[in-house]
């Protein structure tokens, strides 16, 4: 496998071609913008909380391959989470693009989301990667913030 | 002159006999002869910054090895030389832009600090609330944000004219806007995002015959076009060294020297006073009027080689090389599926702009990087211009006369392997 296609995995591909959670959320309880001032990736996430859970999220914004399949994943992985689970994750994806390598158990549980790795080895693209789980952080911190990745 | 003198090549020998195999020229610059991830170099992105011949380097070396001290202000020997230095490299910058006289010549650190001097030192003595500035929709930050400034400092109102879906300014729009409002119009000669080459000849003299003064930001008609402010008859023109093949933190303003002579000082400090009480200080002559501070010194004498360099390369053949290869490749990049090209102006410099319908503008850029392609992707500093062909970022590939045709069909190479990749 060449760098490119460790970067461009199958499954990002996918996630970028046909977004999950691709919407607008009407009755969001949570609405944070996230822009990437670098390369003018914008997203704008909707949560919808149910007690302490995940009921429902959404995205919409235009980005890159890595900025949008980051996002889609997300959002289908947290769908039906708790707000401690959605941190708790958030913590493990930031370790993930953040350091070289992770334990057993950090892996098992990203899964899938550990396709989102390759980009470690591009520090120009990190921040794509990441945008959607600080937009992420930040609905779930309660807090009306937008988020930036400068 | 002292034999150390840096700058002082000759270029009347070179004159004589102007270069005309521009091919050739590429050997000149050090850092195009590498690899990068393992592919061979492949520089595309000279308007964000131009790469330096070997003589660029070498006079800066040698101004550091041998002639460095401050300039105006020493008895001594090597003050003596760095002060010749530096003021030979404004000659060679008068001559470069042909303004009539050097004390118009103002060193800065490049365009944006130029705009930023004659937005604040001119709009403070010239705008006031119900007057305007004009500036045009494809207008780098630099040639924006400084003017939103001092309309907001004097209550003045900035406005742009428009441009037509090529790309180009529209000349009558720009001239329905110019009212007996306008104080300021600053436009750019060759716009980075596009390539689009304006008019500044033709709007220079409708922004005068309405009472305007007119800033041109030369950034990116520097590198490609000869320039003559006395030609286009404009009050300022500001460049950037590292555009044209010399060191960053170096470029300047030319100013007509009787708005120069009423415009009050930008920065206040050293350098640009003749005597100073608490009170009050009396001004130094033009240009030091406008220069506080130690300036930098080795980065004029960078831009005076670069312009050294350029004085040794017949410019009709430099244009031909270029405006040949940026034809060649818009045939070629026009030709592949999907892609469509943003800014296509009947006159262009350097600058090709693209997007895919569906693969981002920042994708292309890291799988050409892998493929040892250097270019730019994002915004290019010009928001509105991506707001108005509703993209949220293109690709870019810039040219210098370093590029040759081998430079374009890696670049096409590198394309079909984005598609590959996300097909
Ligand atoms: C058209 C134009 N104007 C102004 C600038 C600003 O130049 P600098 O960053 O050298 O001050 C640039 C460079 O990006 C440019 O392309």
């Amino acid at each position: 496998m060449s760098e490119l296609e460790d970067l461009y995995r199958e499954v990002i591909l996918d996630h970028n071609k046909n977004p999950r959670n691709f919407a607008e959320l009407d009755d969001a309880d949570r609405t944070i913008e996230g822009v990437n001032p670098l390369c003018g990736d914008k997203l704008t996430l909707y949560v919808k909380l149910d007690g302490d859970r995940i009921a429902d999220i959404g995205f919409k914004g235009t980005g890159c391959a890595i900025s949008v399949a980051s996002s889609s994943m997300m959002t289908e992985r947290v769908k039906g989470a708790t707000i401690d689970e959605g941190l708790q994750l958030f913590d493990t994806v930031h370790r993930m693009l953040a350091e070289s390598e992770l334990d057993e158990t950090a892996l098992m549980e990203l899964g899938k989301l550990a396709a989102l790795s390759g980009v470690r080895e591009y520090p120009s693209r990190v921040k794509c990667a990441s945008l959607a789980w600080h937009a992420l952080k930040t609905a779930l911190n309660d807090s009306t913030e937008s988020v930036s990745t400068e | 002159m002292n034999s150390d003198m840096s700058s002082a090549t000759p270029t009347s020998i070179s004159e004589r006999h102007p270069i005309t195999n521009i091919e050739a020229l590429r050997a000149d610059f050090p850092i195009l002869d590498q690899e990068v991830h393992g592919k061979p170099l492949t520089y595309l992105d000279s308007a964000a910054s131009a790469q330096r011949p070997q003589s660029v380097i070498d006079a800066m070396v040698r101004h550091e090895q041998r002639n460095h001290a401050n300039i105006h202000r020493g008895v001594h020997e090597l003050s003596q030389r760095s002060t010749d230095a530096y003021e030979h490299a404004r000659d060679l910058a008068r001559a470069f832009v042909n303004a009539p006289s050097r004390s118009e010549i103002v060193f800065t650190r490049g365009t944006t600090e130029s705009i930023n001097l004659v937005a604040a030192s001119l709009g403070r003595m010239s705008l006031s609330a119900s007057d305007e500035v004009l500036i045009t929709q494809m207008e780098h930050h630099s040639n924006i944000v400084p003017w939103q400034l001092i309309c907001q400092q004097t209550g003045a109102r900035l406005l742009a004219a428009p441009m037509t879906q090529s790309g180009e300014l529209d000349v009558e729009a720009f001239s329905r806007k110019l009212t007996e409002r306008t104080k300021i119009v600053a436009i750019g000669h060759v716009s980075n995002a596009l390539g689009t080459i304006n008019p500044v000849k033709e709007l220079t003299a409708i922004a005068h015959d309405a009472g305007a003064i007119v800033v041109v930001d030369g950034a990116q008609a520097a590198p490609h076009l000869p320039i003559d402010v006395q030609d286009i008859d404009c009050d300022f023109y500001a460049l950037s060294g590292h555009k044209m093949y010399g060191p960053t933190g170096i470029g300047l303003l030319y100013g007509r020297e009787t708005l120069l002579d009423r415009m009050p000082p930008y920065q206040g400090g050293g350098e640009m006073i003749l005597t100073v009480t608490i009170e009050s200080s009396t001004y130094s002559e033009l240009p030091h009027k406008f220069e506080a501070g130690t300036p930098n010194i080795t980065g004029a004498v960078g831009l005076g080689a670069a312009i050294d360099y350029l004085a040794t390369i017949d410019p009709k053949a430099r244009i031909d090389h270029e405006d040949r290869l940026l034809e060649l490749a818009t045939a070629e990049l026009s030709r592949i599926p999907g892609l469509r090209i943003v800014g296509t102006a009947k006159r262009k410099a350097g600058v090709l702009s693209f997007v895919f319908d569906d693969i981002h503008a920042h994708d292309l850029g890291t799988i050409l990087d892998r493929e040892g392609v250097a270019i730019r992707t994002g915004h290019h500093c010009a928001m509105p211009v991506m707001d108005f062909f509703c993209v949220p970022a293109t690709a870019r590939a810039s040219l210098g006369l370093y590029n040759n045709a081998d430079d374009i069909h890696r670049l096409v190479g590198g394309l079909h392997r984005a598609l590959e990749l996300f097909r």
